[in-house]
């Protein structure tokens, strides 16, 4: 077993045994025990970056499903490296964070075991190889993110939440599962690696198309772009550490990653591009608008983070237009969007993360996050206020900070895009700049709000629960860990670009060998060009527009608050249940005849219909025996009492005649000469009227309906049709032997089995079997008959017949 | 000959069966009703004893005996529900 594959299980080995030392050692917080996983597996992947580096990759194969092309195959290169540190890095600081922010009075067994059935989970997305087994790691995410979202299963907001990502993840968690069966008949295989390298063969399946609009779903539905943003702010009510990590850091980055190991199976074609930066782009002007009206921080992160992520989304479909190009000098003015996403992907951890837990510390502190509430925080709590000003100034994009830095790479590809004349971008080439420098000004508005209102301003003692003061210095050791990473990257980019964005650009660009493609120095000062300009144009943009924001506010009341996207999730959800219970409740009425007539409609259809689409009713009566008169005459006896039966005016008149036509029935087995059939015939015959009689004393007295049966027409037609579908049906069968009888063999039963009687012979001898069961069933029905009338003795003794 | 008034005969008792269905749905109180079963038992006996004859077997006789007690037994069983409208009555002690 190698290291890759043990860093996915070591997770979920670790959740088995939570619970065992939980019991063990009561008294100790089992954070600290968790800790040492994430620490040691990212130390562990830490050791491979020089290798990863130099170009190495990392293939693990292990069995699963061999038969399906299934395997348990791992594959380590500079894309799931990004991820796998983020993952195991980000994670070691939110267990550090919960570790303080969790008292010991929660169930935290619980939060730990899924925890890391979480980071388990997350590592197998991002290392799998084989789609199959990414599917599964990805649902996983999807299944623990949702419990860890309803951790406080007390609360109704936190089974909303749970239950509302869920269905939208795991929605677009079946459509990517699709995606990938497609892929797979298309391609024929199971592994990322060979599908990149065969696709191109199959650009013009017809599978295409809808395998890459299936997968996008998936990716779109899991990493909150828009519409399907929407479970993303109400997911804030799990912990602020499942938030830091979960809707921050990783889980909401799963969909970045497909989108990023997809590339090179679907990047360059116009879709791709136009939907993936197109969708990119509106999230981000969305999620940034959105969060301005916020008054919950966490939502307000939630909502930056849709952003954000938006932003990401958009900068890789700009990178995928440079397959399109062959690799010309052209093209690696968009490669380098693809290295600006990866940069802000790690950037927007760490800053997200800084975020979530500065805003889980307010909480945990003052006892509310609600920014009417919150002000004047910046004396008591001076540690977190400094990590808030760095992330959200870097969120923001302002120097000194990584966020800057991305943010600037990001004008640079949406500035160039407007110059690719390929996807009919001359045409609308230059929405993207614009929109991007829109949402940036909005971006500003919200980290400032985050910072000014939180920290600044009157300190209203009045409205707070709790007395202010600033964490414990364990609590803060990972949001200033993350703030340090904030300001560190800002300083040395190119150690990060070297190291570990390098060998991601080469898993995305597998095509492109050189590194002038793959990576270009970042320079936190590059000079008065468009960009910079750009920047300090939301500089001065973004403070006015938040100096003047109560008198701009009003546009967010323009729009009616029922025509939100959560409305029409909640309306939908609705509507389903209401459409699907009065589709139900139509045809499920209860009644025994209503479903009878669905059986017969369906037996006329099925079998009618079948029969006459196929033209199988074919009959000729030319070899039928001839019928003597007494035949006609037992014939219309039945005939006459089947049909009397329907008019007659009370029970017993029914019971008679149902009685006549046994008889007869009785004789017309005598007439073709069957005459234990006739014996027992008789014998049921009368059984079964004596016990008519009985049920009759057992109904109740009111509802002796002496009235003749309903006579509605649908019930006649339907009647007449399934007699007639019968009677076509035996005489086409009749008519169209296929097989000698084998009953010639029967003929010997004196030699074979020494009887006489045929019938008994073959009841005892040549198809026991079947007798033995018959037995069975009638024992199976006497002792339901008795234990019936047991059980009804309990109530009513008095109606006992015995 | 004797085929002939053989079948004859049966043609005849299933004429009488006829009728007595005739009593069976219209007759106008329930004792005719089960008088016409219990008739339409016995002339069916006598018709399966003529088909016997007819196909020379013995194999019906038993069908014949069987159909005699039984029209006798669904007969008592209708009265007895007729005149008490239970069939088998508990025992007083129990």
């Amino acid at each position: 077993m190698s290291t890759v594959n043990m860093a996915i299980f070591i997770p979920f080995i670790a959740a088995m045994l939570i619970p065992l030392v939980y019991k063990k050692l009561p008294r100790l917080h089992i954070g600290w025990i968790v800790l040492v996983i994430p620490t040691f597996l990212f130390i562990r992947l830490a050791c491979y970056i020089p290798t990863i580096a130099r170009g190495e990759t990392y293939l693990y194969t292990a069995q699963w499903i061999p038969s399906f092309d299934i395997y348990f195959s791992t594959y380590l290169d500079g894309l799931s490296m990004i991820f796998g540190l983020l993952i195991t890095g980000v994670g070691a600081l939110v267990i550090l964070y919960s570790i303080y922010y969790l008292s010991t009075k929660e169930s935290l067994q619980h939060f730990y075991i899924y925890l890391m059935l979480f980071m388990g989970a997350m590592l197998g997305v991002v290392f799998s190889d084989n789609i199959m087994v990414l599917y599964v790691f990805w649902e996983l995410t999807s299944i623990s993110s949702f419990l860890l979202i309803a951790f406080w299963y007390h609360r109704k907001g936190s089974r909303y939440g749970a239950r509302k990502s869920l269905l939208i993840t795991v929605g677009g968690g079946f459509a990517m599962l699709v995606g990938f069966i497609m892929i797979y008949t298309m391609t024929g295989t199971f592994h990322v690696r060979e599908i990149i390298a065969v696709i191109g063969e199959h650009k013009e399946s017809h599978l295409f198309l809808p395998a890459m609009l299936l997968l996008l779903f998936g990716a779109f539905t899991k990493s909150a772009q828009f519409p399907f943003h929407i479970w993303l702010p109400n997911a804030m009510e799990a912990p602020t550490p499942v938030s830091a990590y979960l809707h921050s850091a990783t889980m909401v980055k799963a969909g970045i990653y497909l989108v990023a190991r997809f590339t090179p199976v679907f990047g360059g074609e116009a879709v791709w591009f136009w939907l993936i930066s197109g969708v990119g782009l509106f999230t981000l002007f969305w999620g940034s608008f959105c969060a301005i009206r916020q008054t919950d921080l966490k939502a307000l992160l939630a909502y930056s983070t849709v952003s954000q992520l938006g932003m990401i989304m958009c900068l890789f479909g700009i990178g995928s237009a440079s397959l399109h190009m062959d690799a010309n000098i052209e093209a690696v003015l968009y490669t380098q969007a693809t290295f600006a996403a990866l940069f802000h992907l790690i950037n927007h951890s760490t800053f997200k993360g800084a975020l979530f837990m500065v805003v889980g510390i307010v909480d945990y502190r003052v006892g509310t996050r609600d920014i009417r509430k919150l002000g004047g925080l910046m004396a008591f709590m001076p540690i977190s206020f400094t990590v808030a000003v760095i992330g959200s100034f870097s969120m923001a994009g302002l120097p000194p900070f990584n966020g800057f830095l991305s943010k600037e790479m990001f004008f640079t590809a949406v500035l160039h895009v407007r110059k690719l004349d390929i996807f009919a971008m001359d045409t609308f080439g230059i929405l993207f700049p614009v929109i991007a420098w829109i949402a940036s000004c909005f971006t500003f508005i919200y980290c400032m709000i985050i910072v000014w209102q939180t920290f600044f301003g009157p300190y209203r003692r009045e409205k707070l629960e709790r007395k202010s003061r600033e964490a414990s210095p364990g609590m803060l050791i990972a949001p200033v860990t993350l703030a340090l990473f904030v300001v560190g990257i800002f300083f040395f980019p190119n150690v990060l670009g070297d190291y570990i964005l390098k060998p991601a650009m080469a898993s995305v660009f597998p095509s492109f060998q050189s590194d002038n493609y793959l990576r270009q120095p970042i320079s936190p000062w590059h000079g008065f060009n468009t960009e910079l300009m750009m920047t300090i144009g939301i500089l001065i943009i973004g403070t006015l527009l938040y100096m003047s924001r109560r008198y701009w506010k009003g546009i967010y009341n323009l729009v009616p608050d029922s025509w939100t996207l959560d409305n029409l999730y909640n309306n939908t959800l609705t509507q389903m249940e209401a459409g699907s219970s009065f589709i139900t409740s139509f045809y499920m009425t209860g009644y025994l005849r209503h479903y009878l007539l669905y059986m017969y409609v369906f037996f006329i259809l099925a079998v009618g219909g079948v029969l006459v689409y196929t033209g199988a009713f074919d009959f000729h009566m030319a070899n039928d025996a001839p019928i003597n008169s007494y035949e006609w005459m037992i014939a219309g006896v039945v005939f006459t009492s089947a049909i009397a039966i329907l008019f007659a005016k009370s029970r017993l008149t029914s019971i008679i005649l149902n009685g006549v036509i046994g008889y007869a029935i009785a004789v017309f087995f005598v007439l073709f000469r069957a005459p234990d059939l006739a014996l027992t015939q008789i014998v049921v015959e009368t059984v079964t009227t004596a016990l008519f009689l009985l049920c009759f004393y057992f109904l109740p007295p009111w509802r002796k309906e002496n009235a003749e049966p309903r006579s509605k027409r649908v019930n006649l037609v339907i009647s007449i049709a399934v007699g007639l579908v019968f009677i076509l049906v035996a005489l086409s069968v009749k008519s169209g032997k296929l097989f000698d009888t084998i009953a010639v063999y029967f003929e010997n039963a004196d030699e074979l089995a020494g009887g006489n009687n045929i019938v008994n012979t073959i009841l005892a001898d040549f198809r026991a079997f079947d007798t033995m069961l018959e037995v069975i069933v009638l024992l199976i029905a006497g002792i339901g008959v008795f234990s019936l009338i047991r059980l009804k003795a309990g109530k009513g003794a008095e109606k006992i017949e015995d | 000959m004797i085929n002939l008034m053989l079948i004859t005969a049966l043609t005849l008792f299933g004429v009488a069966i006829l009728i007595a269905l005739v009593r069976i749905i219209l007759g106008p109180s329930l004792p005719d009703r089960v008088i016409a079963l219990d008739m339409i038992g016995v002339n069916l006996l006598s018709g399966i004893a003529i088909i016997s004859v007819l196909y020379q077997t013995k194999a019906f006789l038993e069908a014949i005996l069987i159909l005699g007690i039984l029209a006798f037994i669904s007969t008592i069983a209708f009265s007895k529900y007729l005149e008490r409208g239970v069939i088998i009555e508990r025992k007083r002690k129990r």
